[in-house]
């Protein structure tokens, strides 16, 4: 009973989802469904936020290790969800949006929090560069062209590439490194990508007919 | 003083040209009575007016393939719209609904010829005009016929779609039955996933958790659901060897499934005692938060062993590049193109777009499922043929300018474009 009352919901609503894009008088279906999905996950918030609460509240009371951290967290989540709750120094009146400009919740978000994503955000300047120097040594014979696909793509977008092949003849423009750089993106990048595409698509039809007839449980824990 | 016109420029010449016609299109339709003027100015009061011409030929139908609440106009935009120095500042749709007074519904910009009203419902009827909008007021034209919008039951625009949809699902079904009769499938390896039982048992050996990563969706996303299938069969594999499993969440829904699916493989694995719901924790739903979070969990416990499967987004680098700095033997997988090259850059087995999809059926061995893979294959067979046939197509229609593959090319767009 615990895996049939999922699987027979699961079989309905794929079910019914799937005719909606046939039949127009169901096509609201979907929005539908997306409205409920949000309403289940707005509930599900409270065990989210119930269960942040929960594990750094353990871990200040058995002092664990970097216990220091979960003040912070514990300091950050209690004061947004006030400042967000109370509308503190929102200019309108309590119907106002959350977020309006001069509200404590707003201040907070772009004092602290902005610059904070845009800080891990940042990280990924360094990252690209380590993760390229390992991806692009010439090990192989596909390493290697990666490595000159790679190396041509980044000469043909600065100044430098231009320069560097300015003088090849317009009948045999394609060699000019930037042209080179767009052929390499839009042909067998291209290619290669929608390739992808295709076989994700196939994927997602495959796997969705497989939750739909319940051929797929293992998301509930397999079969018993 | 006025210079000959064989003395001004050619753009000058050009505008006086067409002010002519204009000129002599205003007089023609002012003798028909369809417009007072084109671009008429009178002085009246020290006031200038500039009037216009209606729009003509407006015409009401009913929307194609919809659930009766649709009604699409088009017409000619005024013919003072078309000049060059359009005094035209838009146009004003007007709707009557039942035989009532006409009200605004919607402005539009000069030049715009069509407008769907989405606001409309079955049982009424509807009566629309255009007023063309100066600086001075608006013009009407006459009223279109009275019109209900109409429900239709079937969208005929995607039945090819639904004829694809049909063969594809009717090969996966054909090819599950065949595999369920005891037929051996022939499934190629995926490394990525071969490597699954050996990362869990060095995590065992090492005496080190491992970190799952569903992604940074909701499970209203297949590649999360995707995740937590593959989650499954991890966590099964983690209990079998008494190892330890982390996984930070990003959405609450995704913590209370992951919570459903691990405990089940515990239970599954005979070890419910082993337990805990502190496996899986919810973190923030804000994505550098997140990723914050894994990445000091990722320096702090340094796990053996990560499993970035799901939807990630920028993000990604970030944390599979943290994973390999702390020296973990990392598995990913996704089915969004511009994080692939990311992850096969940073991890050591990366599960390409479908093989995501088709993780959960590879582990799980079972013939239902390893026919689900194959009916796959036939929507691949289709996909290559058409991309090739459509390739000779276009090549013998452009270079040869052969009629009947210029119909093909046609053709083939027409069948894989259908919305």
């Amino acid at each position: 009973m615990r895996q049939q009352i999922p699987l027979l919901i699961t079989f309905i609503v794929g079910t019914l989802l799937i005719v909606s894009v046939f039949i127009p008088p169901f096509g609201d279906l979907e929005t539908t469904f997306n409205i409920w999905f949000d309403i289940i996950a707005v509930f599900a918030f409270f065990l989210g936020g119930g269960n942040l609460l929960r594990v750094h509240i353990n871990k200040l009371r058995k002092r664990k290790r970097d216990w220091g951290f979960s003040i912070v967290t514990i300091v950050g989540f209690l004061v947004m969800l006030i400042a967000g709750l109370f509308k503190i120094g929102n200019p309108g009146d309590i119907a106002s949006a959350v977020d309006a400009p001069g509200s404590l919740f707003y201040d907070i978000f772009n004092s602290v929090q902005y610059p904070l994503s845009a800080t891990m955000y940042s990280l990924l300047a360094f990252f690209v560069a380590s993760a390229s120097y390992r991806a692009f040594r010439a090990k192989n014979r596909e390493a290697t062209l990666l490595l000159i696909a790679a190396f041509i793509i980044l000469l043909g977008r600065t100044p430098f590439g231009v320069m560097l092949t300015y003088w090849v003849p317009d009948s045999t423009s394609l060699l000019q490194i930037p042209n080179l750089a767009i052929w390499i993106m839009n042909s067998p990048n291209l290619a290669g990508q929608r390739a992808i595409m295709i076989g994700i698509g196939l994927g997602v039809i495959s796997m969705s007919l497989r939750l739909i007839l319940g051929i797929e449980r293992s998301y509930l824990g397999g079969d018993k | 003083m006025s210079l000959p016109l064989a003395a001004t420029s050619p753009r000058l010449s050009v505008h006086l040209f067409l002010s002519i016609i204009v000129i002599a299109l205003a007089t023609c339709s002012s003798a028909f009575g369809q417009s007072d003027s084109l671009l008429d100015t009178t002085v009246v009061d020290d006031t200038v007016s500039i009037t216009a011409a209606p729009v003509t030929t407006l015409l009401v139908e009913d929307g194609r393939y919809d659930n009766g609440d649709s009604l699409r106009l088009f017409w000619v935009p005024s013919i003072d719209d078309q000049l060059i120095d359009s005094k035209v500042t838009g146009y004003r749709v007007y709707r009557a609904v039942n035989g009532g007074d006409a009200e605004p519904i919607v402005d539009l910009l000069p030049g715009v010829g069509n407008y769907t009203d989405k606001n409309v419902e079955l049982d009424s009827s509807y009566v629309y005009y255009v007023a063309t909008l100066t600086e001075s007021g608006e013009y009407p034209s006459i009223h279109t016929e009275s019109k209900s919008p109409q429900r239709e039951w079937i969208n005929f625009r995607r039945g090819y779609l639904f004829i694809i949809m049909i063969i594809i699902s009717a090969a996966i079904i054909f090819y599950v039955e065949t595999a369920k009769r005891g037929k051996k499938l022939f499934v190629r390896k995926i490394a990525g996933l071969e490597a699954i039982d050996e990362a869990v048992g060095r995590a065992t050996e090492m005496g080190r958790p491992v970190l799952f990563i569903p992604g940074i969706h909701d499970m209203d996303d297949v590649q999360t659901l995707a995740a937590l299938t593959i989650l499954g069969r991890v966590s099964r594999t983690i209990a079998d060897y008494d190892s330890k499993i982390f996984m930070p969440v990003a959405r609450s829904l995704v913590m209370t499934a992951a919570r459903e699916t691990i405990k089940a493989s515990y239970q599954a694995a005979g070890r419910p005692d082993a337990y805990s719901d502190d496996m899986v924790n919810y973190v923030t739903d804000e994505q550098f938060g997140y990723v914050a979070a894994v990445d000091g969990l990722m320096v702090r416990e340094k796990p053996a062993t990560v499993f970035l499967l799901g939807a990630f987004f920028a993000e990604s680098l970030i944390l599979a590049e943290t994973g390999n700095s702390v020296g973990a033997i990392q598995i990913a997988g996704t089915a969004r193109p511009a994080q692939l090259p990311f992850f096969i850059a940073a991890c050591d087995f990366t599960l390409i777009g479908e093989e995501l999809f088709a993780a959960s059926a590879y582990l799980s061995g079972e013939p239902r499922m390893l026919g689900s893979l194959k009916g796959q294959d036939v929507g691949k067979a289709i996909a290559m043929i058409t991309i090739l046939l459509g390739v000779v197509a276009v090549t013998m229609s452009e270079a040869w300018d052969v009629g009947i593959m210029t119909d093909l090319h046609a053709w083939l767009v027409k069948v894989f474009s259908s919305s």
